[in-house]
């Protein structure tokens, strides 16, 4: 086969080419647009899904009596559907996961951009990164046989199912996601700034607090919203250390299912498609996504609030 | 006062001050060690309790009322087809939306709609994601409680990770090497495909490998969907003797994973059962953590060998 020189080749053909080339690429182009729009169509799909099924619900139970009956025991023949019970088990359980995850968190963060030695810093990082990898439903099993026994050591009074002991163990298993992203919020900070705090003669805990945090205050927050969602979201944990009875309580010292246990509860039993049973799930579902909605709403604007742009 | 006196004064100051330093050295070190030390017991808890377990028996049996007998034979078959599955559906899409928002993208309102939702998604809890399946895939879709509606649920909740770690990587590369491939005439895809991606290639594998690790262990949605906690024999075979020699009837079939097959055991009051869910759970700890250690060691690698 001999080379053609440029003149040879046909101007006809070359556009024909062309033509076919820029076809391809548009055709690619499109599909790669559909592989990023399909995100938007998940969300789309999860909301409405999740009303779908709530709206057939609400139209047997009324909005007011879901927000304000202090029982829930939908698969009973006492029927009751106030939501509250499961709010305040959610809320109790991510208010002991908090106190734990994010002072730990927190200063784990500070140490490790701040304090700690480069070689630390280099172990510290992946260990944690392993931490934050255990399946959840490990953590349970760690909670229920291994956390609970050892608080009734101290708390004889405790039950074996509690809020407590699932609280602490989420808490646990939350640091590494409070600590990872407030650590590369603080490492974000110029390195001049940190400098000028020491040239005025401010010591490394003195830059640290007054310095670095409020620089990085954004990224921080943005790590402890991460830090909420997670722990109002987790579900084996609780499903398995802290039991699953409905509980109005704001004792963590009580055993009591959240939001996610009910799921989970319902979800191992067989609920016929289309029952009411069949439909809390769905009314429960669509509560906690608004409940980590509104945290990632309060976020956001805290976010925008306080910013500090380098 | 005189000037000594204040000169002792500020230095008083200043060793204070650094005491303060050193006390919060050791409340750090305090915090890391309570994170550490929590995983040691752990994982000692894990094998102290599931190692007498682990045998080769217990990775060919089937689960049993009689707990000494009992295996994850259909636990460790389930997720493995279930993450076959999820591979296959998260891999091309995460890939394919992360090349298109990095490279293709124009700056406009649906793009910034779609990069907000990406974030948004990596927030929903995962127990949504089965509520998303059990209405979409086992009904609306009638999948029915099979490995096919697992596995699609958990891709779905694994694509924010290899969207946001492929979009990383890509963005990684310098832009001499996109100019130098539109210098020798190259098609906008022919250099993605021949460059970007290949390129890419090691970061985008370590996000789907801790995307992966995460699948691997997540109980809710499967739970959400349905699965079986019991399952006593296999799906169909993924080969046949005949023509064309695959089969996908094993897609269709009721199944079982690790994380439930440990959680039924965990729920049960016999202690004899709650060894066998330690057992489970080791097994299951080591492969998280062998993923995402070998996550951890390609990003490492990576950020050695390569030099633009």
């Amino acid at each position: 086969m001999t080379a053609k020189s440029p003149a040879e080749i046909s101007q006809p053909r070359r556009l024909g080419y062309s033509f076919r080339r820029n076809l391809r690429e548009r055709f690619i182009e499109a599909l790669l647009f559909l592989t990023a729009f399909a995100s938007v169509a998940i969300t789309l799909a999860i909301v409405v899904m999740l009303v779908k099924e709530s709206y057939e619900f609400f139209q047997h139970v009324s909005i007011w009596d879901f927000l304000t009956d202090t029982q829930w025991t939908p698969l009973f023949d006492d029927a009751h559907y106030g939501i509250l019970p499961l709010v305040s088990g959610t809320l109790v359980s991510s208010a002991v996961a908090l106190l734990v995850a994010i002072p730990l968190g927190t200063i784990i963060a500070i140490y490790l951009s701040e304090f700690a030695p480069f070689t630390v810093r280099e172990i510290a990082k992946p260990f944690l990164e392993l931490l934050g990898g255990v399946p959840t439903i490990v953590y349970g099993y760690f909670a229920l046989l291994f956390v609970t026994p050892l608080l009734q050591q101290i708390f004889p009074e405790l039950p074996g199912f509690s809020l407590l002991s699932a609280g602490l163990v989420m808490g646990i298993m939350i640091i590494p996601y409070v600590s990872s992203l407030s650590e590369d919020a603080m490492r974000a900070v110029p390195m001049s700034m940190r400098e000028g705090s020491y040239a005025m003669g401010a010591t490394r805990f003195q830059t640290a607090i007054r310095v670095v945090m409020p620089a990085a205050y954004s990224g921080i927050a943005a790590a402890y919203i991460l830090g909420i969602s997670r722990a109002v979201g987790e579900t084996m944990v609780v499903a398995v250390a802290a039991g699953m009875q409905p509980n109005l309580t704001w004792n963590p010292m009580e055993p009591a299912a959240t939001i996610t246990a009910y799921i989970v509860q319902v979800s191992l039993g067989d609920l016929p498609h289309g029952s009411i049973g069949y439909q809390t799930i769905f009314a429960a579902g669509l509560t906690l996504l608004l409940m980590t909605l509104s945290f990632n709403i309060i976020g956001h604007i805290l976010r925008k609030r306080y910013r500090e742009i380098y | 006062m005189s000037n000594t006196d204040k000169l002792h004064e500020i230095r008083a100051i200043i060793v204070r001050h650094k005491r303060w330093d050193l006390m919060f050295m050791a409340v750090g070190m305090f915090a890391l060690m309570i994170a550490v030390l929590t995983f040691t017991v752990l994982f000692a808890q894990m094998i102290i309790d599931g190692m007498p377990r682990l045998s080769w028996d217990f990775f060919t049996s089937f689960p049993s009322r009689r707990p000494g007998s009992a295996g994850i034979l259909s636990a460790w078959v389930g997720t493995s087809l279930v993450m076959l599955v999820t591979i296959v559906a998260a891999v091309p899409m995460g890939i394919g939306a992360g090349v298109y928002l990095e490279e293709y993208a124009p700056k406009n309102l649906v793009t910034e709609i779609i990069e907000v939702n990406v974030t948004n998604l990596a927030g929903v809890p995962s127990i949504i994601y089965g509520l998303l399946a059990l209405g979409l895939f086992v009904y609306q879709l009638g999948f029915g409680q099979s490995i096919l509606s697992a596995g699609l649920a958990l891709a779905l909740l694994i694509l924010p990770v290899v969207i946001v770690t492929t979009r990383e990587a890509i963005r990684a590369i310098p832009v001499a090497i996109r100019e130098g491939a539109y210098a020798l005439g190259a098609t906008k895809w022919q250099t993605v495909s021949d460059h970007l991606i290949p390129y890419a290639a090691a970061g985008i594998l370590t996000g789907i490998i801790i995307g992966l690790a995460r699948a691997i262990g997540e109980t809710a949605p499967i739970i959400t969907i349905g699965a079986m906690t019991f399952i006593a024999f296999l799906p169909p075979s993924l080969v046949q003797t005949e023509f064309p020699f695959l089969s996908f009837e094993w897609l269709t079939s009721p199944f079982t994973v690790m994380p439930i097959q440990m959680f039924n055991w965990v729920s049960r009051p016999e202690e004899a059962f709650q060894l066998n869910a330690a057992a489970a759970g080791l097994v299951l700890v080591v492969m998280t953590l062998a993923m995402n250690g070998l996550a951890i060691y390609l990003r490492y690698h990576m950020r050695k060998k390569i030099k633009w």
